[in-house]
């Protein structure tokens, strides 16, 4: 299950950033979630991975994580320690696999506006709420459906379906 | 309802669904490549299941780093075969027998009208050129699928887009697609359905309606989708191998928005970097030197595109200073080009013709770019670091535009060839 509270750095991007940038294609050919990890966000910023600390925080324009359907891109992120994304909006395959692979992931339209790269957020992930510690400003998150929040406490699709083949009692609705 | 929602309705066993609500879906089909489906099937064994849900509905299909272009591409293509021939798939296919997986399945005929299809690649929206539900998903999704063969959807609103018009001669369904995504941007349609239609989409080949649902995911769409008439009927009725049916949009079917587009006058467009919204028309492009030129892909790397880069390159030479690098899509496609002389005429003009990949199209290889090079392809994407180095550029346009470009050693229009 993930963790409710996260406090980390902010790292700051633009609008539609894509799965390539995320982890580029040429690096694919490998699964492992340590190897993706070094490439993340290598041809936005070459440094990025050496810069992160564990439980960083990215925050993002709209359509982030647009582009390829690789499950790979919220693997590297998460795998490289970045603690939770926090976009505008995000492309609709990258969602369902952040949820699916237990990546905290936040939209909200505020608080991208705002806060800025090393600003430092304390995050409540159970009330969705961003408080910017830097700022002092706090911020509230779109919340999700019912069934999303339920494959999130479940620790992502495949515990949830395993879940629902024990107990039969997940509905969907 | 409209056809996406007629699908969707009847693949969760109701009446009606409604934009917004989320449903789960029994699935006809379900796919993965050499790049998704191994974490896929890592994922489907951490879980202790045993078998997949039918064996005839999952397809594994080796397209991205195949012929394997090193040793770790050749371990992932090895779990997807290991894997096929463990779980006993019906529809697994090898290198020399297969092709890019959205141009194979529905050559093939392996999705038919009114199916409903998720597969771990972005592109899997293409069928919704057959009048299919069909939409890209991770490999997790697919993991859980593959075990109960369903999965859960958002019913997505529709935006209906209309065309009118006659095209000009060199105008394809590229350019529509392009002109789209140029206007209403690569989130324009982010969660939604889009539903092409109008006279302009009913004088399409397949072919080129399997172009335009393609780059439905370039504008965020979860499925583009073609209502189904006799020009589909006639492509899948020689394929099928089981029963479909199909579906239509009703006349009183709710919107969430309908764009119309007279493109009578549209001239050839092309993308700029880095992102196919970045659309103006061809004759706006022209001052653009190349490198390379690739034709090919699950966007345009069909018969129809090969014989019209063929029309233009025919008794013409590649510039000397570009290299053009042909990929058909399937073997099927391979041996047909063969067979109507495409091929000699592309090796004549100077290009490579390689054997079915998606290679360069992700920068994968067969024709990966250098620092500061550009590339003009007939593919769907032109992030940054798409083709190879990430200062490296990509510009998308139809194969004609390619195959002229390729001769001209510049973004050019046909036109400028005095054809």
């Amino acid at each position: 299950m993930a963790e409710k509270s996260l406090q980390g750095k902010v790292w700051q991007f633009g609008d539609d950033i894509n799965t390539d940038l995320i982890v580029p294609a040429r690096y694919l050919n490998t699964s492992d979630p340590q190897e993706l990890a070094t490439h993340c966000m290598e041809d936005v910023d070459p440094e990025f991975t050496k810069k992160i600390a564990r439980g960083d925080i990215i925050v993002a324009g709209k359509n982030f994580g647009c582009g390829s359907s690789r499950e790979h891109a919220p693997l590297a992120i998460k795998s490289a320690g970045i603690a939770c994304v926090i976009a505008k909006s995000f492309a609709r395959i990258f969602f369902r696999n952040a949820i699916n692979i237990g990546l905290p992931i936040l939209e909200s339209q505020d608080a991208i506006e705002e806060i800025v790269t090393g600003n430092v957020v304390k995050i409540d992930l159970a009330a969705g709420k961003i408080y910017d510690l830097t700022t002092g400003k706090t911020y509230r998150a779109t919340q999700f459906p019912p069934f999303m929040e339920q494959l999130i406490a479940a620790g992502g699709l495949m515990e949830w379906i395993k879940q629902k083949k024990m107990h039969n009692t997940v509905d969907c609705q | 309802m409209t056809i996406t929602e007629k699908i969707l309705a009847a693949h969760a066993g109701r009446e009606v669904v409604e934009p917004g609500e989320l449903i789960e879906v029994k699935l006809d089909l379900l796919l993965g490549n050499d790049i998704t489906a191994p974490l896929a099937i890592a994922e489907f064994q951490k879980t202790g299941a045993q078998k997949v849900f039918d064996p005839e509905k999952v397809v594994l299909i080796p397209d991205h780093f195949t012929p394997n272009k090193d040793i770790k591409s050749a371990e992932q293509a090895k779990i997807l075969r290991d894997f096929a021939r463990q779980q006993n798939l019906h529809h697994y296919y090898e290198v020399g027998r297969v092709g890019i997986e959205h141009a194979f399945l529905p050559e093939q005929g392996l999705v038919l009208p009114g199916d409903c299809v998720i597969g771990a690649d972005s592109h899997t929206c293409t069928y919704g050129a057959l009048g299919a539900f069909s939409t890209g998903v991770g490999s997790t999704d697919l993991a859980a699928a593959m075990i109960t063969g369903e999965t859960w959807l958002k019913v997505p609103a529709t935006i209906k887009v209309i065309y009118y018009g006659k095209l000009n001669r060199w105008v394809s369904s590229k350019d529509l697609i392009l002109h789209l995504i140029g206007d209403i941007g690569v989130d324009g349609a982010l969660y939604k359905t889009l539903e092409f239609t109008g006279e302009t989409i009913t004088n399409l080949s397949v072919d080129a309606r399997l172009t335009m649902a393609n780059m439905a995911i370039e504008a965020g769409a979860k499925n583009g989708i073609f209502p189904v008439d006799e020009i589909t009927i006639e492509y899948v009725q020689k394929r099928a191998k089981r029963n479909y049916k199909v579906y239509a949009s009703d006349k009183d079917a709710q919107y969430y928005d309908v764009r119309e587009y007279d493109v009578g006058t549209l001239e050839p467009q092309v993308a700029f970097p880095s992102l196919p919204e970045n659309v103006r028309p061809v004759s706006a492009a022209s001052e653009i030197s190349l490198d390379q030129v690739v034709i090919g892909s699950c966007t345009n790397g069909r018969i129809e595109d090969l014989r019209i880069a063929a029309e233009i390159l025919r008794g013409r030479q590649v510039s000397p200073n570009i290299r053009l690098i042909v990929i058909p899509a399937t073997q099927a496609i391979y041996l047909q080009a063969l067979r109507e002389g495409l091929i000699e005429i592309f090796i004549t003009a100077g290009a490579a013709v390689s054997t079915p990949t998606c290679g360069p199209c992700l920068g994968g290889h067969m024709g990966v770019l250098a620092k500061g090079e550009r590339a003009l392809a007939t593919t769907n994407r032109n992030f940054v670091g798409r083709m190879g180095h990430p200062e490296s550029e990509v510009y998308l346009a139809s194969p004609a535009v390619a195959a002229a470009s390729a001769v001209l050693g510049r973004i050019a229009s046909p036109v400028e060839l005095g054809l």
